[in-house]
């Protein structure tokens, strides 16, 4: 198991200074989620425009992987459509989970969450952001847990 | 001629030899992520010594059968040995008799016991349970059922920042509607050593009967429940060496003798008819189905290792851990310590600026550190202290100064990873 695969560049900057960090109000869509194992809480808040994600933004209280991958979806999932967000959860899951998978071109800089699958522990910290953004767009305003 | 006097041995307390005991404990040579493990979370569960292990394989090997059952050499022989580690029990905590001593599954089932039997046939809206602030969820949640199901209600004794029980507040909470106190006697999440003696004489100036959960305090002294006169005792194996699945209630035989049983079943009952069934004596009332018998004999084995040891000398080698432990971690910038209760178990919990509990133990697990993180089961004293969860380090009997280096150097390792 490799540190450095895990706490990439790229996370420990997206930790310490985490992008789109803040409320939206008033927001079209908004969730809650909650990781019971750790004790991470996020919210994530969305305006629409029709069926795109015209801005977002998350906030709450997680370790730098959790943080990292709210920060890193956020720049990601902007101004995306839901079938284009969808696609993209899917292709993060397939890189949180299946070892061996070459991360997709479109991934970006999402990519830098490779080095979790190595960690199966720390898999949850790393999706429930993508979880509680699923949760604000189908449902206007609720509360996930990854348990 | 004079007598010549014979020379008398100066009695010198000889100190806990942890590189011996290390020894006793297989699961140590192991490595980790390719380095010697450091196991610093005897607190969630410690690990089993070779005689313990021994003994469950001897009883699994050669006396296994079910108990209180068959005339065969096999039953009798679990019989006895089932009802030996009872006696083993008694013992162990000084009660009167083994009728005292029920087998549970755990520290949670025998709280959950007394919730369900003692506390909900009697209790009515307006009662009230009294704990602390610093309780585990399995010292919560049971009375808090109990409330739901009868009406009563939970009051709660605050403690301070230093982790403390604020004793005037907890003495103002008690009253005449006070029915049970229930409290640990060593706080998982913050090391602090409550004091259980003054909190169950207080209670009783009251009427009110106390549920002590001793988790966290067996592994650390010795517990008299007659010198500390609590009515309830409860504690697990596993944190003193012992097997899983397997753990002790204690309870004054006044108080078990009138609580109705809690499961029914085999074992449980003197005779049982379409029409009427007749329960069985104490302990087997509160014993249905057929028991974990190998568990009860591994943990009276790890009774006999731990007094063997010393429980005193113990209690000074992980002190002088504690000790060490506290003051080298207050020398990292960054670290702050949580729980600085003045009478503290060997449980060290604390945050580091910066990095989250769950970065800084995946980064020791690396280094093969066995912390636990997290909230310990212990929500409101995270939510107290305004923090989501705590890295915590927690020592046992094979622990050594050279595992809280390990401890020192990983964190060093934290700070080098998040700058």
């Amino acid at each position: 198991m490799d540190l450095k695969e895990l706490y990439r560049d790229v996370i420990l900057d997206h930790n310490k200074r985490p992008r789109n960090f803040g409320r939206l109000d008033p927001a079209d869509g908004q969730a809650d989620g909650h990781n019971p194992l750790c004790g991470d809480r996020l919210s994530v808040f969305v305006k629409m425009d029709g069926d795109r994600i015209e801005d977002l933004k998350f906030e709450g209280k997680g370790c730098a992987i959790s943080t990292a991958s709210a920060s890193l979806m956020t720049e990601a999932v902007k101004g995306k459509d839901k079938a284009a967000v969808g696609h993209l959860f899917e292709q993060v899951h397939n890189l949180l989970t299946q070892q061996d998978a070459p991360a997709a071109a479109e991934l970006g800089k999402l990519a830098a969450l490779q080095g979790v699958r190595e960690f199966p522990s720390r898999v949850k910290c790393a999706s429930l952001c993508w979880h509680t953004l699923n949760a604000a767009l189908d449902r206007g305003a609720s509360t996930v847990s990854t348990e | 001629m004079a007598a010549i006097a014979p020379k008398v041995q100066p009695e010198t307390e000889v100190a806990l030899d942890a590189e011996r005991v290390r020894k006793d404990f297989p699961i140590l040579q192991r490595s980790i992520n390719g380095r010697p493990l450091v196991y610093l979370d005897s607190g969630a569960s410690s690990q089993r010594p070779l005689p313990v292990l021994r003994a469950v394989e001897e009883y699994e090997t050669h006396s296994h059968a079910n108990v209180h059952r068959g005339v065969h050499a096999l039953s009798q022989a679990a019989t006895e040995a089932f009802e030996g580690a009872r006696e083993r029990v008694r013992r162990f905590i000084n009660a009167r008799s083994t009728k005292e001593i029920i087998f549970t599954r755990g520290t949670t089932e025998g709280i959950n016991l007394v919730a369900q039997s003692y506390a909900r046939p009697r209790f009515k809206p307006g009662d009230e349970i009294l704990i602390t602030a610093l309780e585990h969820h399995a010292n919560i949640v049971p009375w808090q059922m109990v409330c739901e199901q009868t009406g009563c209600t939970l009051k709660v004794a605050p403690i301070d920042r230093r982790g403390e029980l604020v004793f005037d507040e907890y003495q103002k909470l008690l009253s005449p509607r006070t029915k049970l106190v229930a409290v640990a006697h060593v706080s998982n999440a913050l090391g602090t050593v409550l004091p259980v003696k003054r909190i169950i004489d207080a209670a009783h100036a009251q009427g009110a009967v106390v549920l002590v959960d001793g988790a966290q305090a067996v592994p650390h002294s010795a517990v008299d429940v007659r010198a500390l006169g609590c009515d309830f005792y409860v504690f697990s194996s596993h944190k003193i060496y012992g097997p899983t699945g397997i753990g002790v209630l204690y309870g004054r035989q006044e108080l078990l003798d009138a609580m109705p049983p809690w499961q029914g079943g085999g074992d449980m009952i003197l005779s049982v008819s379409f029409e009427k069934t007749t329960y069985n004596d104490l302990p087997y009332k509160f014993e249905a189905g057929t028991p974990n018998i190998s568990g009860a004999v591994g943990m009276a084995a790890a009774m006999d290792y731990i007094e063997g040891l010393g429980i005193d000398k113990i209690a000074a080698h992980e002190q002088r851990l504690l000790q060490l432990a506290t003051a080298e971690l207050e020398r990292i910038p960054g670290i702050e310590i949580i729980g600085k209760a003045a009478h503290k178990a060997a449980v060290l919990s604390f945050t580091m600026e910066g990095v989250h509990p769950h970065d800084l133990g995946t980064i020791l697990d690396t280094e093969g550190i066995a912390v636990r993180t997290g909230h310990h089961c212990a929500q409101p004293v995270m939510t107290f202290f305004g923090i989501p969860a705590t890295a915590r380090a927690s020592f046992g009997v094979y622990n050594t100064e050279k595992d809280v280096a390990s401890l020192v150097a990983g964190l060093k390792k934290v700070r080098e990873v998040f700058g």
